[in-house]
């Protein structure tokens, strides 16, 4: 009898575990012939939505839109689990490492006409300089943002955030790499150094400036700018216009640092084994038409890398320098490349300043 | 008879041994062989210990000693201050009692990351707070951004789930053993010490359980309100996960504050009550 | 006198503590009508985020994942783990210790760990059992996390039980399926319920776990709004969870005034 009741147990759960694991089917996978489908990997609200109703309207491809939070983790899911999306929109230095891993394919441009509205000036950057893999997205700076109706002073260097002046008033990017880039390039290093040497000093200069800081902070430095509770952030382009456009009673200025900064570009890429290759292209195509161009960037808000676009835009846009500063200014500006086993030195560095 | 006992109902933890061997154990078994292995340069891996070197470094140290000491500072205040409340809602009516028990959860099902966010108006210099403080022309203080933040973030997220099992193991307790006590001549502070508290202790431990483990290893917390000031071994091991890539480290790392938790956890159990039927032995 | 301060001090506590608890609460529902994008800065009443949230359809998905997904592995963690907790009860011993600290890994892993081993295990799992991700990994990696919460409620329940009521009842002539289901499933009732709840409390949040185990086209909440702190946490958010929170505690309202009604339909009769 219990030995019956044992054997019967044991089956139900073999049963129940098998019958959870047999059959399944997750939507969006290849097309069976009749539905075409697209599996797009972004991050969250970084595209105006609308856009995709209208790409789906035009193409009848039907698109599953899937959200991640940094590049790190989105990298972490398709490396382990490849073939799964059709298009992902990583950062420069990401795109460089995925390359070098072979994890993109090479975009067949006869099917993105488009790209021709993309700027000369991005074009054959330093992470895909031959422009095989990749088609600019979004772009922008890093830089200081800062209250100027209490900061009277002038802002221009990041001398500035070292200042003692203005101590407690601080918000630094709590970021491995941001953070340590800032302190390299004030100390006039690439923001790409691999010198152990030049990290370590960039690393106490960061920990000189502890006492200083109010707080290490990324995603919320929009609200507590907005709610007065720092005059100076080190922020991304973006998040200045954010901060900008949702407190225009208040002068907030955004400035490049004469000491040089990081310019940053979003771009467009196919992962390796994409199952809709085609239709990726299709939607890169269609996201790089001048007129969706111009109505994404004034739904998100960052720079655009597409002229066409851009000559649409209304006049404040175009003239607006945080979002478009000059050309020296984005001269002094480097991209991140990827730094291979080099960011372990980082690590090292920034769990230093961060236990000291 | 004690045949009879032991076989009646065994079978019954089947499913839960099935499941945990798939989806507890075997995941565990890749994370030892991610700790106790490097990777080559051509990707292929191979066994060594260098990762568990590498963690004996002072700063790593630190970050542990930390992690464990926040961790039991929030443990010992959710205990603090959620027994009384567990206490006194199970003295209620059972139907009002549960009512606030589910009022307790709800807040819960909010998302976390919005919920701390809504801190910051509350707790920032020019917050709701500071803006009170500034009628009595006081302040403003800096709320958020040192362990205090740090700690009470910690209450505020895990208080429910050390409120929920002691609550549990205080309603239907037996009232005649209490009655009892206190015919005999116990005072109510008599009854508490040595007849509620040794028999709500089961509850104690789950409560603490719950608490205390994901405390060690929590990081949004640390993150958002601590000002990301310093690094906790949750921070530690997302960073070695995602920014630096080596699964090897940040396994190495889970596995080291594996076998300290559970060291811990057998040393707490000790406390547990000593007529206590298997007794409290949940490591050896 | 005394009896009456006491009360109050109870009442009183009870208070602080839902302040305590509440006001996040109450500060994200009110900046759900907030004109402004940012939270703090008070700009205005609108009611066009409630608008916004109905016409996003995105959000409305990850909402019906989130709470289908939750609802399903609360309830099947709850099964499994009260039956092992039962089970476990009545172990002695190592083989008690070990499946007990094996119960305790994924409330003590972080997150990251469990996500990345869980999905290193369905990879892994490849050869012998092709699973795409999306709903049922999600699912499983929930019901995996959510089974620890469970056994850690209903455990301490068990352990309150005299020893031998099973024994008394098997003595008396009942069988072992009749004990469970008659007498002790209802004495650890509590325990369960507590369990129930904990493990949706659980499910409800996760992001991490989730993010790794789920494939295209499944989402749920947590994702969505981590995904979306680097631009912003739009406030329709805010207005969801302001939703969510009044529907919730409607529903709680009417489950106390049935209670009411059926007892003082009681106190009629007599």
């Amino acid at each position: 009898m219990k030995k019956i009741k044992q054997i019967l147990a044991l089956c139900s759960s073999f049963l129940l575990l098998s019958s959870s694991l047999a059959g399944c089917s997750s939507k969006g996978k290849e097309n069976n012939g009749e539905q075409r489908v697209l599996n797009v990997f972004n991050y969250g609200d970084y595209i105006d939505e609308d856009l995709i109703e209208k790409f789906e309207k035009e193409t009848g491809i039907k698109v599953i839109y899937d959200t991640y939070e940094t590049n790190e983790i989105m990298y972490q899911k398709v490396k382990s689990n490849p073939g799964v999306y059709d298009i992902l929109f990583p950062s420069d230095y990401m795109i460089e490492k995925m390359i070098k891993e072979d994890m993109l394919e090479k975009l067949d441009f006869n099917n993105i006409p488009n790209y021709q509205y993309i700027g000369d000036q991005y074009k054959n950057l330093v992470y895909d300089p031959n422009n095989e893999y990749s088609v600019p997205y979004m772009w922008g700076t890093i830089g200081i943002i800062y209250n100027a109706d209490n900061i009277k002073d002038t802002i221009d260097s990041w001398n500035d955030l070292w200042n003692e002046k203005y101590s407690g008033d601080i918000l630094m990017f709590d970021s491995i790499r941001d953070t340590l880039a800032i302190s390299l390039a004030r100390k006039g290093y690439s923001i790409n150094s691999t010198n152990q040497k030049e990290i370590e000093e960039a690393a106490n200069e960061l920990i000189k400036q502890k006492p200083l800081v109010q707080a290490y902070i990324m995603d919320e430095v929009k609200e507590k700018m907005v709610n007065g509770e720092a005059n100076f952030a080190t922020v991304y382009s973006g998040d200045a216009i954010y901060i900008q456009q949702d407190a225009p009673d208040i002068n907030f200025k955004y400035v490049v640092p004469k000491e040089g900064s990081n310019i940053w570009f979003d771009a467009m890429v196919i992962p390796k084994g994409a199952a809709n290759k085609k239709e990726a292209e299709e939607f890169i195509n269609f996201l790089s038409d001048p007129e969706n161009a111009k109505q994404n960037v004034e739904y998100i808000g960052y720079s655009t890398p597409n002229v066409a676009a851009y000559e649409l835009l209304d006049e404040e846009m175009q003239s607006n320098e945080t979002a478009y500063p000059s050309e020296d200014i984005l001269k002094k500006c480097e991209i991140y490349r990827d730094l291979g086993e080099n960011i372990k030195l980082y690590d090292d560095a920034w769990l230093n300043v961060k236990m000291k | 008879m004690s045949r009879k006992k032991k076989n009646s109902t065994n079978f019954l933890a089947y499913p839960f041994i099935i499941w945990s061997t798939l989806f507890i154990v075997i995941p565990l078994l890749i994370v030892l062989f991610f700790a106790f292995t490097v990777k080559n340069p051509n990707g292929s891996y191979m066994f060594s210990i260098e990762n568990f070197n590498k963690l004996f470094k002072e700063e790593y140290m630190n970050v542990f000693k930390r992690s464990l000491w926040l961790a039991f500072l929030s443990t010992f205040w959710c205990l603090i201050l959620g027994y009384p409340v567990a206490y006194f809602i199970s003295k209620m009516k059972p139907s009002k009692g549960s009512i606030m028990i589910l009022l307790f959860i709800v807040p819960m099902w909010m998302n976390f990351l919005l919920r701390t966010y809504a801190w910051m108006p509350i707790l920032g210099k020019n917050g709701f707070i500071n803006n009170i403080l500034g009628y009595f022309n006081l302040g403003p203080y800096q709320f958020l951004y040192n362990d205090t933040a740090v700690i009470l973030g910690m209450i505020y997220n895990f208080l429910p789930f050390m409120i929920l099992p002691i609550y549990t193991v205080l309603t239907k307790m037996d009232t005649s053993l209490l009655n009892a006590a206190s015919d005999l001549g116990a005072n109510r502070f008599q009854v508490f010490k040595k007849i509620v508290l040794p028999l709500s202790m089961p509850g104690i431990i789950s409560g603490i359980t719950m608490v205390f483990m994901p405390a060690v290893s929590t990081f949004v917390i640390s993150r958002l309100l601590g000002g990301g000031q310093y690094m906790l071994l949750g921070n530690l091991i997302e960073q070695q996960f995602t920014n630096v890539g080596d699964w090897n480290f940040g396994s190495a790392i889970s596995v080291f504050m594996m076998i300290i938790i559970l060291i811990s956890m057998a040393i707490m159990s000790k406390f547990d009550s000593a007529d206590s039927k298997e007794g409290g032995g949940q490591l050896w | 006198m005394v009896k009456k301060l006491e009360n109050f001090i109870k009442r009183f506590y009870l208070l602080l503590i839902f302040i305590f608890l509440y006001t996040p609460i109450i500060s994200l529902m009110v900046f759900s009508f907030n004109e402004s994008k940012t939270m703090g800065n008070w700009s205005g009443f609108t009611f066009k985020w409630y608008k916004e949230l109905f016409n996003n359809s995105r959000i409305m998905e990850a909402l019906f994942y989130t709470v289908l997904i939750a609802l399903i592995s609360s309830i099947i963690a709850t099964i499994i783990g009260t039956l092992a907790a039962i089970g476990i009860n009545k172990m002695k011993g190592s083989k008690k210790a070990l499946l007990l600290n094996i119960n305790y890994l994924p409330v003590l892993n972080p997150d990251i760990v469990t996500g990345i081993s869980l999905m290193s295990l369905f990879i892994f799992i490849r050869p012998l059992i092709n699973i795409d991700f999306g709903f049922i990994t999600m699912l499983l990696a929930h019901i995996t996390f959510d089974i620890p919460y469970v056994i850690l409620a209903v455990l301490p329940k068990l352990r309150q039980l005299p020893d031998n009521v099973e024994e008394a009842a098997l003595d008396l002539g009942a069988t072992p399926s009749y004990t469970l289901r008659k007498i002790i499933l209802p004495q650890i009732k509590p325990g369960i319920i507590s369990g129930l709840l904990i493990a949706f409390t659980m499910s409800i949040d996760d992001f991490v776990i989730s993010f790794f185990t789920t494939g295209p086209g499944v989402t749920n909440l947590s994702i969505e709004i981590y995904s979306m702190a680097r631009r912003g946490i739009k406030p329709e958010i805010n207005a969801l969870s302001t939703l969510m929170f009044i529907t919730v505690l409607c529903l709680l309202l009417i489950a106390n005034r049935k209670e009411f009604i059926s007892r003082g339909d009681k106190i009629e009769k007599n």
